[in-house]
């Protein structure tokens, strides 16, 4: 008996355009670009919007009659809802090309060397670019982030490890509040370190206190991510180190976490870059500075992107400039922490 | 031989007592695992009796004028201006551009995350999925740049075409030439804030609809569209609803984009292309530098006001999200 190999079978596609349909549908889409700038002579609609929406509807038709000859009427909701779609998704990705080339291109004028090497402290927000730089903000920014994550990884590891190891009588509760919290607006979460640190326990302005601040809104991101991650761990290897005479407590801190090690840190930098870019609890909490602050605990220190957000405020043309900067540097933190995070959790699939 | 046997003489270790307790080091364990577990518990409870004992005096003197009252004045002793604290008009204003954000990103999400599950070819699913997510990370500082500089140029001849051409409808009216920093250009970059969170939950549920409802719909002579229609949006709906509901209240508590690019203004406005609307989260930052201690009072309940109402909207969506991915299963 012949047993057939399917994995060498090559699945048909029957419904796949050949070639020739190929080169029939560019050149539809090829008419449409070209008919664009006729119709738009002879329509009122002009500029660049009334282009783009003359080729959408133009685009639109020609699709839609080239499947009705195809497949006949009934397919003309189907091709008509195939254009939006794929228009949705254009529509996403153009904001999302637009942002990261305007803060890029306008960002690079004003990020020299010195901006990594000054601060503030002498410099007018609105002097050239040679001067000043964002030293401090840089600083800040790692001071009051490597804090954070100091007060929220213990505390979201533990949660995690509630959810998956212990899995308690109020698993759920908790699962649905860290799942709340996650929504907690940072604005509120700035507000609350403000009430308790600064005015109840009269802590002034510091690095601390921002700390504090932006672990509220990490400890639902870590937390989470660690969860996704301790439940992937196989079972098998929990009931090994039971089976070999561990306690749980040993299983879990020999077995189980040191298998999601590499999960864990990417929960960690999936949180450091949620919060990286909070601005609204820092302004509540850090206050800004022009001045490296070494010291977290005591006065104000600066951060990047409240650096970035008081640059924009005083209006002047230089600043916003060198606000731009600010965003750059912070954007290319962020993307730095992102493609990291990916990169980590990538390989372990 | 003998050695050995002497070597043990007589001490034979004692075996271990079998028990179903949890040993001394468990019971430290499970301990510290739970209470590190109700760390969310603490820190919710925290913070609402915290702003509500801070907030607590204005809460009580302003009664439900706190909520109704459109006047927001920390008043002047000397001249016998009236405390007026009220976030009526805030409230309004914070719905009006959440829900035009929700209307402009819930068709483009959606259509995105159909996209990613039945249209795209596969080589591209996995780097659009993580470009989309890429958008979520963009601090929002950035768009609050982005859409000052960039988008409101275009964002005002948007607005004045929609005057122009649907101006009779009641909230595309103009009592003023104004329109920049309006309640429509905040909701634009709203909107964009919130495309990923929806697309991201849409595109799971829809990637959980059953392969035989989907097989079962082509065989029955189904196009793709007709299939999408009457097997993944009916099966995606409530998911999808959970998800625009997360965006929502992602919208309502987003603070600095739209203290960037909205005119804060102590009057309900229902025209949504006039320069004129408000935001409970960007009135604490706008307060907060210059607020006395009643005042600073007064932005810690509306604090209180804007946690209780995003938690509840959580709450909400959580609930439906939940609901929805066990029934799929």
């Amino acid at each position: 008996m012949a047993t057939i190999d399917y994995s060498s079978v090559k699945p048909q596609k029957p419904w796949r355009l050949d070639s020739k349909q190929l080169a029939i549908n560019g050149g539809v889409f090829l008419l449409a670009v070209l008919l664009t700038p006729v119709v738009l002579n002879i329509t009122p609609l002009n500029g660049k919007l009334g282009a783009s929406f003359i080729f959408v509807v133009l685009a639109t038709i020609g699709n839609t009659v080239l499947s009705i000859v195809r497949q006949g009427f009934k397919t003309i909701s189907t091709s008509i809802a195939a254009t939006f779609i794929y228009l949705a998704t254009a529509l996403v990705l153009l904001p999302l090309a637009s942002v990261l080339f305007t803060v890029a291109s306008k960002g690079i004028t004003a990020v020299k060397l010195n901006t990594f090497t000054q601060d503030m402290r002498i410099t007018n927000p609105d002097a050239p670019f040679t001067e000043g730089g964002a030293l401090h903000a840089i600083l800040g920014t790692f001071e009051i982030v490597l804090i954070a994550t100091i007060i929220c990884v213990p505390l979201g590891v533990l949660t995690a490890l509630y959810l998956t190891e212990i899995k308690g009588r109020f698993e759920n509760l908790v699962r649905f509040l860290v799942q709340a919290m996650s929504g907690v607006p940072s604005i509120v979460a700035g507000l609350f370190i403000y009430t308790v640190l600064i005015v109840t326990l009269g802590i002034n302005y510091s690095g601390i206190a921002g700390a504090f601040a932006l672990s509220i809104l990490m400890l639902p991101t870590v937390a989470r991510t660690s969860e996704e991650v301790l439940k992937l761990i196989p079972n098998d290897l929990r009931e090994a180190g039971v089976a070999l005479g561990a306690t749980q407590w040993r299983t879990v801190a020999m077995v189980v976490v040191p298998a999601a090690k590499s999960g864990i840190l990417t929960a960690v930098i999936l949180g450091v870059s949620r919060v990286a870019g909070e601005t609204a609890p820092l302004l509540l909490t850090i206050l800004g500075n022009t001045t490296n602050n070494l010291n977290p605990f005591s006065g104000p220190i600066a951060a990047l992107p409240l650096y970035t957000f008081s640059l924009m405020k005083t209006g002047l043309d230089v600043a916003i400039s060198r606000a731009w900067g600010g965003a750059l540097i912070l954007l290319t933190l962020v993307l730095i922490l992102f493609i990291t995070a990916r990169l980590l959790s990538g390989k372990k699939r | 031989m003998t050695t050995t046997q002497s070597s043990y003489n007589g001490v034979v270790p004692k075996a271990r007592e079998i028990t179903t307790q949890p040993r001394f080091s468990d019971k430290v364990f499970r301990f510290v695992v739970t209470s590190g577990g109700f760390t969310s518990l603490i820190i919710l409870s925290l913070i609402a009796v915290f702003l509500l004992l801070q907030g607590f005096p204005v809460l009580r003197d302003m009664g439900f004028g706190f909520i109704t009252g459109f006047e927001w004045n920390p008043g002047d002793v000397d001249n016998g201006v009236p405390v007026q604290f009220g976030i009526g008009a805030m409230l309004i204003g914070t719905l009006l551009v959440s829900v035009i954000g929700l209307i402009i990103a819930l068709p483009i999400a959606v259509g995105t995350a159909l996209f990613l599950t039945y249209y795209a070819p596969e080589w591209i699913k996995k780097p659009l999925t993580i470009t989309v997510d890429l958008m979520a990370a963009i601090p929002s500082v950035i768009y609050g740049l982005w859409g000052f500089f960039v988008l409101m140029p275009h964002a005002v001849y948007w607005a004045k075409l929609l005057h122009n051409y649907l101006g009779f409808l009641p909230f595309f009216k103009m009592p003023a030439d104004v329109f920049e920093r309006s309640p429509f250009i905040a909701g634009i970059v709203v909107g964009i804030m919130i495309i990923p969170i929806i697309t991201a939950i849409s595109r799971e549920v829809f990637s959980q609809v059953p392969l035989d409802r989907i097989q079962a719909a082509y065989a029955l002579g189904a196009t793709k569209w007709t299939m999408i229609r009457s097997v993944v949006l009916p099966f995606g709906s409530s998911g999808v609803a959970g998800g625009a509901m997360l965006g929502l209240g992602r919208a309502m508590g987003e603070t600095i984009a739209i203290y960037l690019v909205l005119n804060i203004y102590f009057a309900p406005n229902f025209q949504v292309l006039f320069s004129a609307g408000g935001n409970v989260a960007s009135l604490i930052v706008s307060k907060f530098g210059e607020a006395g201690d009643y005042e600073l009072r007064g932005l810690m309940a509306a604090g209180l006001i804007l946690f209780i109402v995003t938690l509840l909207v959580n709450f909400l969506s959580n609930a439906i999200v939940k609901r929805t991915s066990r029934t799929g299963k």
